[in-house]
């Protein structure tokens, strides 16, 4: 298995639970500062001690997402990055760090693409799954039937909102790693800690075995450090974003967010229960 | 053949649906049983029936307007929707969805709007209530509809301006849906047309339809009062155009065509003419015709009319277009101000630019519709406008 893109995404997640840790998966729109720039910011947070990546394929309308994310969403359809070009930033972050990349994006570029042939690029980029922000699992069936004609999983989501009922379906679709929603709101950061994470995870647990991965509002070290102990991963995007784009340059970016994530990581590293 | 209702995925035909963030999906689920089971309930009917027989005005007259008649050679007839409290046929919406909030017991409500009638109307109907109310509103949108920001924060609404995009209505939209995913515990988003995710286009379509069912009664062919030939309507998110024409739609004899902005003209590429020049995606939460690049990136609409401003468009419509019950066409941001300019003087109507648009498209027609019953939805009236038409000819 560990020699697909997808099994390394679930080596990963193995490794971790082995460790005692929960991995740290850092998320950079692809292409800010510019393509180049992202390849080495990425490079730089798997120095510090970063176990994957969500790279976000920029969209203009983003609706999952606060305002941090959308404005590296604009800023890099500014200089014209388009799927094509995100998903060559992953080829070479694959390249780059061998680490297990999610390509995160929104329904409407993949169906312009065509489900299939997304799907199909996705996984000759090394992608190892796909994260669709607005697919819900009632819509996900043709998507799930893509990943799986070319060995590469499907994330779903599951919200605090998330009744018994839509929980079953999710874990029932066999998704690559549930990816559990923290907070409900849009991305961002948040001062206070999230007060659903470890009821989610029970939820999910006493349902399956399924890698748990938490995103949405989890900025800070200690963020991490509190939700470790309850999945097998953590998400933290806007934090990045923020420092990639306050920083004047590429170079500056990568130094501020190899320190920031090296944080981040030894924050991870709280034993699981 | 026209749907009754969405199919259990909320998608009539190939369109529709609902891709929305999960954190959505159960309010979503909850808004659904709450609409079947308030439209399902008499009680319901009767509160919103007395709302608006009462509040609302309703039913809106129809207007023979024989001067223009006599001038293009038709028998022209207004729907009165301007005449409907507030000044457009947006009420017809919000106080069902507002009566529907109550019955869900949630305290706060969220909006879009794009020309203001919309916020108007839901400032409108949580005043009434006695609900919190936040109106979300593109920049642009605020400059050229200031009298209807005015009005909203009169009512008591909170107005926040929206930046992103191209500060109009599909920045509006994405910033309502942005809230809802924060604030879905005790909000409900009353949306403003005929799109967003299932439900919202069915159940808005439900409680537009009452203009379609006066019509039927008051056009019926007795005497003094012929039945419709040709029915026409502006086409923004759809929701008024939805609202005469679904009663219609698969009536033998009777034509309903449905008219987006061509904007500066279709060939400069800056317009709103989603089902004219548009391609399937999905945009805020539904599958339909839209404004997009090949990457799939939304673009930008232009309108003169903030209202017909918006790159997208309702799913029913779309579904509508592929089975040939409606025709769409699309008239200019020029053609639709010398529209406006000749309902005021000729009738002593001002009209809202979304409406001229449908009477532009009537009088491009009219050597075609020669002696035929036209009936035009006049969606709403223009006092919020006059401000941006005048400073074109200062
Ligand atoms: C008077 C009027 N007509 C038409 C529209 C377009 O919306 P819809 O297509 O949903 O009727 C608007 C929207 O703001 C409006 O104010």
């Amino acid at each position: 298995m560990t020699d697909t893109a997808q099994g390394n995404l679930q080596s990963m997640f193995a490794r971790a639970r082995e460790q005692g840790r929960c991995a740290l998966l850092p998320y950079l729109t692809a292409g800010i500062p510019d393509a180049d720039a992202s390849v080495e910011i990425f490079a730089a947070m798997a120095q510090a001690g970063a176990d994957g990546f969500e790279v976000g394929i920029p969209y203009a309308d983003p609706l999952m997402d606060g305002p941090v994310i959308m404005a590296a969403g604009e800023a890099a359809l500014d200089h014209g990055i388009t799927v094509d070009i995100a998903l060559d930033v992953i080829a070479r972050v694959v390249d780059r760090t061998g680490k297990p990349v999610l390509a995160m994006t929104y329904v409407n570029p993949v169906l312009r693409h065509g489900i299939d042939a997304f799907f199909e690029k996705a996984s000759d980029a090394g992608a190892s799954g796909v994260i669709i922000a607005d697919l819900p699992v009632n819509e996900a069936e043709p998507f799930l039937a893509a990943a799986a004609a070319v060995g590469i999983g499907l994330v779903l989501f599951a919200a605090p909102t998330t009744d018994d009922a839509r929980l079953d379906a999710v874990i029932a679709s066999e998704p690559v790693f549930v990816y559990a929603v923290a907070e409900v709101g849009v991305t961002g950061e948040r001062t206070s800690a999230s007060d659903n994470i470890a009821g989610l995870a029970a939820r999910i647990r006493s349902r399956s075995d399924v890698p748990i991965v938490f995103g949405v509002g989890i900025s800070t070290p200690e963020q991490v450090a509190l939700a470790a102990p309850h999945g097998d991963g953590v998400i933290v995007g806007t934090a990045v974003v923020r420092r990639v784009l306050d920083a004047v340059s590429g170079a500056e970016a990568a130094d501020e967010v190899g320190r920031f994530v090296r944080e981040l990581s030894i924050a991870a590293r709280g034993h699981r229960t | 053949m026209r749907l009754e209702q969405p199919d259990g995925r909320g998608r009539f035909g190939a369109y529709g649906g609902a891709f929305a963030p999960e954190t959505l999906m159960p309010a979503l689920a909850e808004l659904e049983s709450a609409f079947v089971d308030a439209w399902a309930d008499p009680a319901f009917h009767r509160d919103l029936e007395r709302l608006l027989t009462t509040y609302v005005g309703r039913p809106t007259p129809v207007y023979h307007a024989e001067r223009l008649s006599e001038e293009l050679g038709l028998h022209l007839y207004l729907k009165r929707e301007d005449l409907a409290h507030t000044g457009a046929h947006k009420i017809n919406n919000t106080i069902a969805q507002v009566l529907l909030t109550t019955r869900m017991g949630k305290p706060r409500v969220i909006a879009e709007t794009g020309a203001g009638q919309h916020g108007v109307a839901t400032a409108t109907a949580c005043a009434l209530f006695g609900l919190d109310c936040v109106v979300y509103m593109g920049e642009k949108d605020i400059e050229r509809q200031a009298l209807n920001v005015y009005r909203m924060r009169l009512l008591g609404a909170e107005v926040i301006p929206v930046t992103s995009g191209a500060g109009t209505l599909k920045d509006a939209v994405s910033a309502a849906l942005r809230d809802w995913v924060a604030s879905v515990g005790d909000t409900h988003y009353v949306i403003g047309s005929v799109v967003g995710p299932h439900p919202f286009p069915w159940m808005v379509r439900e409680f537009q339809k009452v203009i379609g069912e006066e019509l039927r009664n008051q056009l019926d062919g007795s005497p003094g009062s012929p039945t419709p030939d040709i029915i026409v309507a502006p086409v923004g998110g759809g929701s008024n155009a939805m609202g005469i024409f679904y009663p219609y739609a698969g009536d033998e004899g009777v034509r309903l065509v449905g008219v987006e902005a061509a904007g500066f003209g279709i060939r400069t590429g800056k317009h709103g003419a989603s089902l004219g020049e548009g391609s399937p995606g999905v945009l805020h939460g539904a599958m339909t015709y839209l404004l997009q690049d090949r990457h799939g990136q939304v673009l930008e609409a232009h309108s003169i009319s903030a209202g017909l401003d918006y790159p997208g468009v309702g799913p029913e419509h779309a579904y509508f277009k592929d089975e040939g019950l409606v025709e769409y066409a699309s008239v200019t941001d020029d053609d639709a101000v010398v529209a406006f300019h000749r309902l005021s003087r000729t009738e002593g109507i001002i009209p809202a630019l979304e409406s001229a648009h449908g009477l532009a498209w009537i009088v491009e027609h009219a050597a075609e519709l020669s002696g035929a019953t036209v009936v035009l939805n006049l969606s709403g009236r223009g006092d919020k406008d006059v401000q941006q038409v005048a400073a074109m000819y200062d």
